[in-house]
């Protein structure tokens, strides 16, 4: 399925998804049931991460999803703070290696758990509003990894990062009352304004700029929920945005591909701290 | 007998002509999942499927691991993981296993020896590795070390394309029957009719041989193992001297570690 006809669907997107699957009746019950156990896994991990300030392996992180999670809530936008918390936390448990669910990668982790579970818990939804959502999340990443690895070191991390992104603003459009165009539309738009990001992690370890960066792209999917919510669309048709995406990925040379070599983590402070860490 | 057919020049894994997946059976919850130990996706959850398939495939557990590292597996090893999840795959632990970050003491433990090197594997996709297994007490019929080497494509999945030096490629997605025969007409065929006769649809099928009338080897993904006796059957045709079935590593989950006994079979 391409992202045009999953934006011509008459149904909901994930309706559209699910039937495009071609499953059994039964195969179809273990998929939800799977995924309502994703669901689980996701909030189990925020919770972990929320209450825990251990530092991980490095020493870079581990903190900052509770030091947020009990700051003052400054901008008086408990949204904000809620989302970008939960997308830390469930990074920083990534970088103590707990137990999280890729979505679509470990790195990018926190995105579509931050952006969902954070808008479910703000509005007091359960699990059960946001089973299809989650669903429609994964038929956007199975369209875009249809098009490219979804891997840092073949496409930088705008293939992680803005895979999550988009998959996140199409869930959040579409738990939010979003049409299949809409939700199609809110990933594109969140994809579109990925592309070009790099892989650079500081030693080679998923920690910095990782985990903040899950915190910056949560907030983005929902500000593409936003505008797409909105009647708001993208110019450039989404299976088009994919394709950019890819072909800048392709471009990108290997010092900016999960090698660690280059951007912030070729920094003097960056290659400072990788000695340390080689050590 | 790796080294006499080298891989180097091949185009395959690679993000350019073929398409990404064109060979990984894809569901929803490889999307969303796997449910793993961190950091990585590709760097630790993949790596150790691909070490876990090559522990299925030996079906025992080996008593000396070499793991050769390519491209950004060799330059963020240590950052994602990644030795630790390798070895834990060749441990037989699930990406879920809570014991992945003790990996090196339960190998200790365990009598498993193991050691890490850099290695430019080719032209293969910047997250490969080359995964040698060595075990004491093997069958005639297998080979002293087993060598596989694979890619981690990114979320998860996985691809081995190469087995002791045989091209061939298996996701771990699906049941695989590997099968190790002699290169001679018609014993593909008389796979194909067994699985066929037990009603197992076959996914993907790839064979190769080291010369004509040679060793030759098949990989073949099926939408579930064949019966225990078709699996018999073929192991007492005389052109065929090894037969492996591995289960799905995509679902392996840490609860689950006792599957390998139950599907894996070797040659007696």
């Amino acid at each position: 399925m391409t992202l045009a006809e999953l934006a011509a669907a008459t149904t909901s997107a994930s309706a559209a998804v699910l039937d495009d699957q071609g499953l059994s009746g039964q195969e179809r019950s273990e998929l939800l049931e799977g995924m309502r156990e994703r669901l689980r896994e996701m909030r189990d991990s925020i919770a972990r991460g929320l209450a825990n300030d251990t530092p991980s392996r490095t020493g870079m992180v581990g903190w900052n999803a509770k030091q947020l999670w009990e700051a003052p809530d400054v901008l008086q936008a408990a949204l904000l703070k809620r989302v970008q918390a939960y997308a830390m936390a469930v990074n920083e448990e990534n970088a103590r290696m707990g137990r999280i669910v890729a979505a679509p990668t470990a790195g990018s982790a926190g995105t579509l758990p931050g952006a969902l579970i954070g808008i479910g818990d703000h509005l007091g939804l359960g699990d059960d509003a946001l089973l299809a959502p989650l669903v429609l999340a994964a038929g956007i990443g199975e369209v875009i990894s249809k098009t490219m690895f979804i891997a840092g070191s073949t496409g930088g991390c705008q293939a992680e990062i803005g895979s999550s992104a988009a998959m996140a603003a199409a869930a959040v459009t579409e738990l939010l009352g979003g049409d299949a165009e809409a939700s199609v539309h809110a990933a594109a738009m969140a994809l579109m304004n990925t592309i070009g990001l790099v892989c650079d992690p500081v030693g080679g370890y998923v920690e910095v700029p990782c985990v903040s960066r899950n915190a910056f792209f949560a907030v983005h999917a929902v500000s593409s929920a936003q505008l797409a919510l909105a009647g708001l669309r993208s110019v450039i048709p989404p299976d088009e945005v994919v394709s950019a995406m890819a072909s800048v990925g392709r471009l990108l040379p290997p010092e900016l591909r999960e090698t660690g070599e280059g951007g912030i983590a070729d920094t003097p402070t960056g290659r400072r701290i990788a000695l340390q860490l080689a050590r | 007998m790796a080294e006499r057919q080298s891989f180097v020049g091949s185009k395959q894994n690679h993000a350019g002509a073929r398409r990404p997946l064109d060979c990984v059976i894809v569901s929803l919850l490889d999307v969303i999942g796997p449910v793993m130990v961190g950091p990585s996706s590709s760097h630790t959850a993949g790596a150790c499927r691909l070490a876990l398939l090559a522990r299925h495939t030996l079906g025992t557990q080996p008593t000396v691991a070499r793991f050769t590292l390519h491209g950004s597996f060799a330059k963020t090893a240590r950052g994602h993981g990644t030795e630790l999840a390798l070895v834990a795959g060749a441990l037989g632990f699930a990406p879920d296993d809570p014991r992945i970050p003790d990996a090196f003491e339960v190998a200790e433990q365990a009598g498993l020896r193991f050691e890490f090197e850099s290695a430019d594997l080719g032209d293969v996709h910047p997250n490969s590795v080359r995964v040698r297994l060595w075990r004491e007490g093997r069958d005639p019929g297998e080979a002293a070390v087993l060598d596989v080497m694979g890619s981690s494509l990114g979320g998860g999945l996985v691809k081995v394309f190469s087995l002791d030096g045989f091209r061939l490629e298996f996701s771990g997605a699906a049941p695989t029957l590997l099968v190790r025969h002699q290169d001679t007409p018609g014993v593909i065929a008389r796979v194909t009719r067994v699985i066929a006769d037990d009603d197992v649809n076959v996914a993907t099928l790839f064979c190769a041989r080291k010369r004509k009338g040679g060793e030759a080897m098949m990989s073949v993904e099926c939408d579930r193992a064949i019966s225990d006796a078709a699996a018999s059957y073929l192991l007492h045709l005389p052109s065929i001297a090894w037969l492996r079935q591995l289960p799905t590593v995509m679902s392996a989950r840490s609860d689950g570690a006792h599957v390998e006994n139950a599907t894996s079979r070797a040659a007696t």
